[in-house]
């Protein structure tokens, strides 16, 4: 009963996260590649995306916190975590980051400033949603592995 | 702050004892001027009493001049019968007789008659007097009605003057409001002027003020025009007085001068007339004595004749006395000793005048020559010539030495003609008749008979010589007060005399005027003072008026302020927020002990709780400030509910809260709108329900506006048989419902979360949905939460152009019914949304099932979420019923197939449900036998099963349960699973079987410098077969390709840096 509950937690969560936008077909996709051979797949690329982003995300704040700002690094930085959010299926982490380039284009600090700031804002949010998500997922995991012995 | 909360309480308080003092302070002016107008009133009939007593007075003199003359003429008449009587009978018969022919006797007794000719008439006429004396009293009452008539006039007059006053007052007050309304005007048009309202403020009050001194002399007005009238009626009374006076004196006089002539003729006839003469000493003494009181001014009477020098001799001889002469040098020396025979005989003259005859009080001047007095002979000489009455000045008398006047009357022989010359008359004088008036103590007596004797001052003069009056009598007394001066005459031309009348007292302050007007003064003042006092007032409150209004645009502005900060520092707290809440998680996801984990996971708890809350006050600020904006999505409002319904599914599972929804078959499936807003309204809706709700159920039902009247309520018929309060009423409220629009695509929604929770008490019912208030202060203690879930609730229900309301009642429970406005969805072509669950649905497609269920409500809620698979759903409420229904479709297998039994597990009471299956068995081993396949699967739904029942479920016959609340996700695993027809589900995935072929046993090389991207990219090759190899850098991607490789396929990114 308990996996069930679970289970259907889980979908709704993701669906409410389709819903609101936060995530996009891409994520659909991911989730098909995900069976019985690689269980863990989502849970796996999730980390390694919060990983890659909140490094990415700490070298942009300290590149933007420098008086000169070296706008090509940043642009390369963005764009990396352009193509990782557009991977996981991360929309608005991924229109947030499109706009930062163009700021980053313009070379326009003040608006560097305030795109990275929703960068951000809209990663945490992810993150937050993907934390439940995971903890859903390694309960489900959890129990199953218990339901198996 | 603090002060000013103070300060306002103080006004409060003060507003109070105000509301207190303002009918104390109405009702003591009230009695001001009911005081004042008794007093007036009062002053008025005091007035008229001292009017009526002075009038009386007056009447009282009348009166007894009346009855003066009228005794008079009873004297007369006495004193004729005392004539009679004092000569004796015989004589007098002898005399009469004689006098028959003698005519001039008759003729002089019809004179004397004459003379008294009023006096008779009157005794005549006695009754009439009477009754006059009888009527007097009429009389005066008619005087005081007289003066009755005449004092309202002032009286009407101070009334005449309040009203113009108060007409003052009012003119000066309207035109202060008009100034006022005026200036106000002129404010609206141009901004605030504080100065102007002090401006017109002063005006009003110079207006008052004005009005004020208006009054103040009206009041002294008032009293000058008292106090001259006052003046005027007291002038008036003296006059009267005086007059009244000095007719009574000279009414007297006449009298006793007419007495006096009665007497002279009398003298004549019986003394000259007759010999020998009918009239010795003695007898004239006698009678005068007795008819003194005839005589009320004169102290006494003498007879003196006329004696020639060449008879002087005879005379003395016949006497036996000497004529002696008067001591003229001492008349004012003369003493109680005096005696005649001491004086000296009268030296020789022409003619003399002895006193042969006199009363007993003036006896001591017989045998005195009359002409020797220098007055006396004067008066002799003209008595005779005239014929009349003659009097002297007045002079110290002999003897009282009181001054006095002397009357002289000549006595003719009866022969006289009447219109004889003064020759004639000298010739035919035989002697004089003298009678001296003693006037000081014979005014004295007169006054003494009157009334009100003590309020004047008379004097009487003899103003014959107008240089130097002699005064006659009064006191002394040159005193400056008024005086009235009348003239008396006392029948003689040739002596002028005046009395002169002076009240004795100085006039008594005017009371009834300066009452009068001090009345008048107070009532303008106090009037005065009201206005000044609610000019004051009006002052006061207009300043309160623009403080408050000062204040409140202060407030708004500061609760703008408020709004925006929190809206700014929510967000920002937000940032922050989610990077703490982030690094927890990943320190959780760290090697921690047991400690260490509990720490992280109560401080990511609480970070948790925070971040909901800052979201709830984040929302309440957007709202308030007017930032939030509702966003047009296509959503399905079903799995809403049902994702809501579950969220807060744990706890009403375990206190075994019946918890459903239903959806009517109208809503659209695709609504367009804001779901995140919705969701948060009936997650707050519902949310609230859960907190209260401790058994019962929580039933959420959605309709269309326009359907939602016509759906029946039961009062018993609910989800799990509690009563609940009639939602009907809620509705009465709601505009729409009775105005549904009509717009093209709008479809408006009617949301009814109803639950049998604890209800809200009433008097918290009015601030429910005021952000921060809960229904009591111990509900969140109890409860949790915020306070702010209804009133953001009702921001957005408003926002969707709907209505919020609710009844509840404390015990039974409350039901929340809102209204919103969609766009219907399904109308837009694309239907993007769908297609998650469309495939799973598509499986139950033309299925037939049975609900069975004794709630008809539980029942329909379970056949909505069936139809909503497309589902085909009977219901049969009572067990009979659904037993006959399955084995009908068993025994006539094939043609009416029935797929599935759902029932709940309280169908019929606690706990029935789960031996539903056994009574299908014996009915099914009594009746026909069925075949075991041809049976539909049987599902109990259930709020809880506790863990034997759920293990005791195959055996009681059922396939699967399904927990409530239901939900179409899991209704449809439940279905698939034990039906089995999830392999569709399989079949779908044949597409990319040909991409499997394709990549199945190659090579691939994967480049990314993105781990992300390469993870994916890895994993879903391997997927479709494919060996892959990750390079996570253009350099090392050329070093692998380098040939020879066995790599079937590279990819790359585009943007592939170091390459």
């Amino acid at each position: 009963m308990s996996l069930m509950a679970l289970r259907e937690q889980l979908n709704g969560l993701v669906n409410s996260m389709f819903l609101e936008g936060l995530l996009d077909d891409q994520f659909e996709q991911l989730q098909m590649l995900q069976d019985e051979s690689s269980p863990g797949f989502i849970a796996e690329l999730i980390t390694l995306f919060c990983g890659d982003s909140e490094r990415i995300l700490a070298e942009l704040t300290k590149l933007l916190d420098q008086a000169v700002v070296d706008y090509q690094k940043v642009d390369a930085f963005v764009h990396q975590l352009k193509g990782s959010s557009s991977s996981v299926g991360a929309q608005h982490v991924k229109l947030a980051c499109v706009q930062f380039r163009q700021f980053c284009e313009e070379h326009n600090k003040e608006g560097c400033l305030r795109a990275l700031n929703v960068v951000k804002h809209e990663y945490y949010l992810l993150r937050g949603k993907f934390d439940t998500m995971l903890q859903l997922e390694q309960r489900i995991q959890a129990y199953e592995s218990k339901q198996q012995i | 702050m603090s002060r000013r909360r103070v300060s306002f309480s103080d006004g409060k308080q003060c507003k109070g004892g105000r509301r207190w003092s303002n009918p104390l302070v109405v009702l003591f002016v009230l009695c001001c001027v009911g005081c004042s107008i008794c007093l007036l009133w009062g002053l008025e009939v005091y007035g008229i009493l001292e009017r009526k007593v002075r009038v009386r007075a007056l009447g009282d003199e009348r009166e007894k001049t009346l009855l003066d003359q009228h005794n008079l003429s009873k004297d007369r008449v006495q004193a004729l019968a005392l004539l009679i009587s004092s000569l004796n009978q015989g004589r007098f018969y002898e005399c009469m007789s004689k006098s028959v022919a003698d005519e001039r006797l008759g003729s002089s007794l019809l004179h004397v008659l004459r003379e008294q000719h009023p006096e008779i008439d009157q005794s005549q006429d006695q009754q009439h007097w009477d009754r006059e004396n009888m009527s007097h009293e009429k009389v005066s009452v008619e005087i005081m009605q007289e003066t009755h008539q005449f004092f309202p006039e002032p009286l009407l007059n101070i009334l005449y003057l309040v009203i113009v006053e108060m007409v003052v007052f009012s003119m000066g007050f309207a035109l202060g409001i008009f100034f006022k309304s005026s200036c106000q005007q002129f404010q609206q048009q141009k901004h605030y002027k504080p100065q102007n309202s002090k401006g017109r403020g002063k005006w009003s009050k110079k207006f008052l003020f004005l009005g004020v001194l208006l009054g103040l002399l009206v009041a002294v007005w008032i009293f000058l025009s008292m106090k001259a009238d006052i003046t005027e009626r007291r002038k008036e009374t003296l006059v009267n007085m005086c007059d009244e006076r000095a007719r009574m004196l000279q009414d007297q006089f006449n009298v006793s001068m007419n007495h006096v002539h009665a007497l002279a003729i009398l003298v004549s006839t019986f003394h000259h007339g007759k010999q020998p003469s009918a009239i010795d000493q003695k007898t004239f003494a006698e009678f005068t004595a007795r008819t003194a009181f005839e005589r009320p001014l004169m102290s006494g009477v003498a007879y003196a004749l006329r004696v020639l020098h060449r008879e002087r001799e005879e005379f003395e001889k016949q006497h036996g006395w000497k004529i002696k002469k008067m001591k003229t040098e001492y008349q004012c020396l003369v003493k109680d000793d005096y005696n005649p025979e001491k004086l000296d005989p009268s030296p020789v003259q022409d003619e003399y005048a002895p006193v042969i005859f006199s009363q007993e009080t003036v006896s001591h001047i017989v045998s005195i020559d009359m002409m020797s007095g220098k007055e006396d002979r004067e008066n002799i000489l003209r008595a005779r010539a005239t014929g009349k009455g003659v009097l002297t000045s007045p002079f110290n008398l002999l003897k009282s030495n009181h001054l006095g006047v002397v009357l002289t009357f000549a006595v003719y022989n009866t022969n006289l003609p009447p219109n004889a010359t003064p020759k004639e008359r000298i010739e035919a004088t035989v002697g004089y008749l003298g009678a001296s008036f003693d006037v000081p103590s014979l005014v004295e007596k007169l006054l003494h008979q009157l009334a009100s004797k003590h309020t004047i001052v008379v004097n009487l003069y003899d103003t014959t010589n107008v240089s130097a009056p002699i005064r006659m009598y009064g006191p002394d007394v040159a005193s400056a007060s008024e005086m009235h001066i009348s003239n008396v005459d006392f029948g003689d031309p040739t002596h002028k005399h005046e009395m002169h009348c002076r009240f004795k007292h100085k006039p008594p302050p005017p009371w009834s005027a300066i009452t009068t007007s001090l009345g008048v003064a107070v009532i303008v003042l106090l009037v005065g003072h009201i206005f000044h006092a609610a000019l004051d007032r009006i002052e006061e409150v207009e300043d309160d008026y623009r403080q408050m209004r000062e204040l409140k645009v202060r407030a708004e502005a500061a609760d703008v302020a408020k709004s925006q900060f929190l809206a700014t520092v929510s967000h920002e707290i937000r940032t922050p927020m989610n990077g703490v809440l982030g690094m927890l998680r990943m320190l959780m996801d760290t090697d921690l002990d047991a400690t260490q984990e509990d720490f992280a996971m109560t401080a990511q708890s609480s970070g948790k709780a925070l971040i909901a809350l800052i979201n709830e006050v984040l929302d309440q600020a957007k709202i308030e400030s007017g930032r939030l904006e509702l966003e047009a999505v296509p959503f399905d409002l079903r799995d809403i509910l049902d994702s809501v319904l579950f969220l807060f599914s744990d706890k009403p599972q375990a206190k075994g809260i019946e918890m459903a929804a239903c959806v009517s078959q109208e809503v659209p499936d695709i609504l367009i709108g804001d779901p995140g807003r919705f969701r948060q309204i009936i997650t707050n809706l519902v949310g609230n329900s859960v907190k209260f709700t401790r058994e019962g159920h929580i039933y959420v039902s959605v309709h269309l506006v326009e359907d939602a009247k016509s759906v029946k309520v039961g009062q018993c018929d609910t989800l799990s048989g509690f009563h609940v309060v009639d939602k009907r009423k809620i509705w009465e409220n709601f505009s729409m419902v009775k105005y549904s629009n009509e717009a093209n695509d709008a479809v408006s929604l009617m949301v009814t979360v109803e639950d049998t929770g604890v209800g809200i008490p009433q008097d918290a019912q009015i601030r429910i949905f005021t952000p921060f208030m809960q229904a009591d202060s111990s509900t969140s203690r109890t409860y949790g939460g915020t306070g702010l879930g209804l009133s953001i609730s009702k921001c957005l229900v408003e926002l969707m152009g709907g209505e919020i309301g609710f009844i509840s009642k404390p015990g039974i429970g409350s039901t929340f019914s809102f209204t919103a406005v969609f766009r219907d969805g399904c109308k837009s072509s694309d239907d993007k949304k769908r297609h998650h669950s469309d495939p799973a649905l598509s499986d139950f497609q033309g299925m037939r099932a049975l609900v069975t269920d004794g709630r008809s409500i539980r029942a329909e809620s379970t056949a909505y979420h069936l139809k909503r698979l497309g589902i085909h759903v009977h219901v049969a409420i009572d067990q009979d019923s659904a037993i006959n229904t399955i084995l009908d479709v068993c025994s006539t297998s094939g043609k009416e197939r029935l797929d599935m039994v759902l029932v709940d597990k309280d169908a019929w009471g606690g706990g029935s449900g789960i031996s539903f299956p056994r009574l299908l068995l014996e009915r099914r081993q009594n009746g026909a036998v069925v075949h075991q396949e041809s049976l539909p699967k049987m599902f109990l739904v259930a709020t809880f099963l506790s863990p034997t029942e759920v293990h005791h479920l195959k055996s009681a016959g059922y396939v699967d349960s399904i927990l409530k609340p239901l939900r179409l996700s899991m209704i449809a695993a439940c279905i698939r699973k034990a039906l089995g027809v999830g392999s569709k589900r399989q079949q779908l995935k044949g597409q990319p079987m040909a991409l499997h072929k394709l990549l199945i046993g190659k090579n691939v090389l994967v480049v990314d410098d993105n781990a992300v991207n390469r993870k994916v990219a890895a994993c879903a090759l391997k997927k479709f077969g494919a060996t892959v190899t990750c390079a996570h850098s253009g350099k090392e991607a050329i070093r692998m390709l380098q040939p020879p490789h066995n790599f079937d396929a590279c990819f790359m990114d585009v943007q592939m840096p170091e390459v």
